[in-house]
């Protein structure tokens, strides 16, 4: 069987610290419910600079300048360990200062919804006419802005929503509808935010993984966020609208949505398109959420700590053809949470580790690295939610004591061995499973480890639609070489093959 | 505690009394289990839900307390929660929701 493999991957993060205060849910309901809230007047006080998001710790080692093991060097908390001098650009992606992604929004925004004023709009150009990934034909899209009473207008007389940057108004995004709620600003704000950093993660993607842009056939977006209009609220299609600004002129594509699972469900997916011959170079790609920026910080400013949810998040992915060199994606060792699962977390985890694992007669310390729920202690912790990743770790570890693989002294070992220290943004489909593809994928090629489970799971209940739970997983995989082609039978074998059917019928007739 | 959670407390109070209800936690922290326990009991700390400044003193129990465990079939508690009994800090869990009972719950038994 030819698997898939993994080509490439990419990180970038989006420092956006005004989007913090004014289009976070947590900051826009405090301040519909109480707009005097000591928690608001804290708020700025609060915020990081974008050079101490940069130095970072786990910022870096989203964008790969650090690895997973280097992080565990670093005893936790990570928000008061400073790093100095660290590069925003890093081996998988970049960390995106909120100016220029402010501009990136204008570019990707097809409908001229965006307006930026001139000031904001000629010192951003000069800045972006550094960056590598931002060809003239895309700056050339940023156009001369409008004058700021124009744009003050729009947002007193036309609902339009304000895109501040370090305090100032620069700009709005218009409502794209009078009455359409699917259309109103706030939503078209967040959408937009979602495709500039979708695109922003393609066109690192595309840059690292020396692919030609016209070989890939089809993009799979996998956020969180809905684009529609009130018929089709969410109707989509982001994928497209992603491939379109990367260049991507062959392709077409689809969304997927699964909650914070959907990018796990996009790689079995795409695994398998490609694996199947359907496509044979497939993107995946997500960007990130407004809502969920500042989402814990009550807790955060109420311990005192920097509000630690200041940056977008984005990825990309691309599964090509078995090329015999790139980690395989093993499509026979798929975890499903099923509706039948249950909800009990044992229920979870047999449903996502241990039963796929059984499939193939593998065992949990098979698995050489699990990448779960990869959030970043750092801000779980604080707000009570605990260290997501090492609750994973501990529950996949004690399954393995039920089960009689592990001994419940080698508790603590597994989870180290077999573990890592969380580092993603909390950004909901982001920290899912796949921040670790772009390590799992160099250490498989390295050699130092042959196996990864990248797992994925969801809160389906936030919709209302269920109160089931979803998860999903998959193995990554050392490739052990290209499978050799079937024979292929020739026309010639055929009709020898039917020639002598017809002599043993007529024989037999003869006889008869 | 979600503030829609604390709307549905309440309307289950209205509904079979204070008296006949017993609220399950579940949570992974000990820290967000306590503030669940002291939502229900003491009303919502955040002043926030429908819960704030409303004193329920509902019986309140984690399902890792031994008062739930013991009178819930054994094996089905082993299927169900054996295995995070092994992976939660249940002594502290306890000492959290327990405080919070023994402190605020108007129902003793």
């Amino acid at each position: 069987m030819n698997y898939s493999v993994i080509k490439g991957s990419s990180y970038v993060l989006v420092n956006a610290p005004d989007m913090i205060i004014h289009n976070g849910t947590t900051q826009t309901m405090e301040r519909l419910l109480n707009p005097e809230s000591e928690y608001l007047k804290a708020l700025s006080d609060h915020i990081r600079s974008y050079d101490e998001v940069v130095n970072y710790l786990p910022n870096q080692v989203y964008i790969g300048n650090y690895s997973p093991e280097e992080l565990r060097k670093y005893k936790q908390p990570w928000h008061d360990k400073k790093l100095a001098d660290e590069s925003r650009e890093g081996k998988f992606g970049e960390i995106m200062p909120q100016d220029e992604f402010i501009a990136l929004i204008k570019i990707v925004d097809v409908f001229d919804l965006v307006k930026l004023t001139k000031e904001f709009t000629d010192g951003v150009r000069e800045k972006l006419k550094n960056h590598k990934l931002i060809t003239d034909d895309l700056l050339a899209l940023l156009k001369e802005g409008e004058e700021i009473t124009e744009i003050e207008g729009l947002i007193t007389d036309h609902a339009a929503e304000p895109i501040y940057n370090k305090g100032d108004l620069v700009g709005c995004v218009k409502r794209a509808h009078d009455i359409d709620p699917s259309l109103k600003a706030e939503v078209l704000f967040e959408n937009l935010v979602s495709k500039a950093s979708a695109v922003l993660a393609a066109l690192h993607l595309l840059d690292k993984s020396q692919i030609n842009l016209e070989d890939i056939d089809y993009v799979i977006e996998c956020s969180e966020e809905a684009c529609g209009d009130m018929n089709q609220r969410g109707g989509g299609n982001f994928a497209k609208a992603i491939a379109e600004f990367a260049g991507l002129k062959n392709a077409s594509g689809s969304d997927i949505r699964a909650f914070c699972a959907a990018p796990a469900h996009a790689m079995v997916q795409a695994a398998s398109l490609v694996q199947a011959g359907t496509f044979k170079n497939v993107m995946i790609v997500a960007g990130g959420s407004t809502a969920k920026l500042g989402m814990n910080g009550r807790d955060h400013v109420k311990k005192g700590l920097p509000i630690l949810e200041d940056v977008l998040g984005g990825f990309a992915m691309l599964i090509s053809e078995n090329d015999g060199i790139n980690p395989v994606i093993r499509t026979d060792i798929v975890g499903r949470h099923t509706v039948g699962t249950g909800s009990s977390p044992q229920g979870v985890i047999s449903s996502l580790v241990t039963e796929p694992l059984d499939r193939v007669g593998l065992k949990i310390r098979d698995i050489d690295k699990y990448s779960v729920e990869m959030q970043n202690p750092d801000i779980t912790k604080p707000a009570g939610a605990g260290d997501v990743p090492n609750s994973n770790y501990k529950m996949i570890a004690a399954l393995g004591v039920k089960r009689g693989e592990l001994k419940r002294e080698e508790l603590n070992d597994f989870i180290i061995n077999h573990g890592m220290e969380g580092w993603a943004p909390t950004q909901g489909h982001i920290p899912s499973g796949i921040p670790y593809i772009g390590f799992a994928r160099e250490e498989i090629l390295k050699g130092s480890i042959n196996r990864a489970m990248i797992v994925g799971k969801g809160s389906l209940f936030l919709g209302r639609m269920t109160n089931l739970f979803d998860g999903i997983s998959i193995v990554i995989e050392k490739n052990y070489g290209k499978a050799s082609e079937s024979k292929s039978v020739s026309e010639e074998e055929i009709r020898l093959l039917v020639a002598e059917a017809m002599r043993d019928l007529a024989s037999h007739l003869q006889k008869d | 505690m979600d503030l829609e959670i604390q709307g549905r407390v309440v309307e289950l109070v209205e509904k079979y009394g204070a008296e006949n209800i017993v609220v399950l936690i579940g949570g992974a922290e000990a820290e967000a289990a306590g503030l669940a326990a002291e939502t229900v009991t003491a009303g919502d700390p955040t002043y926030a839900g429908p819960l704030a400044g409303v004193p329920l003193g509902l019986r309140v129990y984690h399902v890792v307390e031994p008062e739930f465990k013991e009178s819930v079939d054994p094996e089905i508690y082993e299927e169900q929660i054996g295995m995070m009994e092994m992976v939660l800090d249940v002594d502290e869990i306890i000492s959290e929701v327990s405080a919070m009972r023994n402190e605020f719950g108007q129902y003793k038994d």
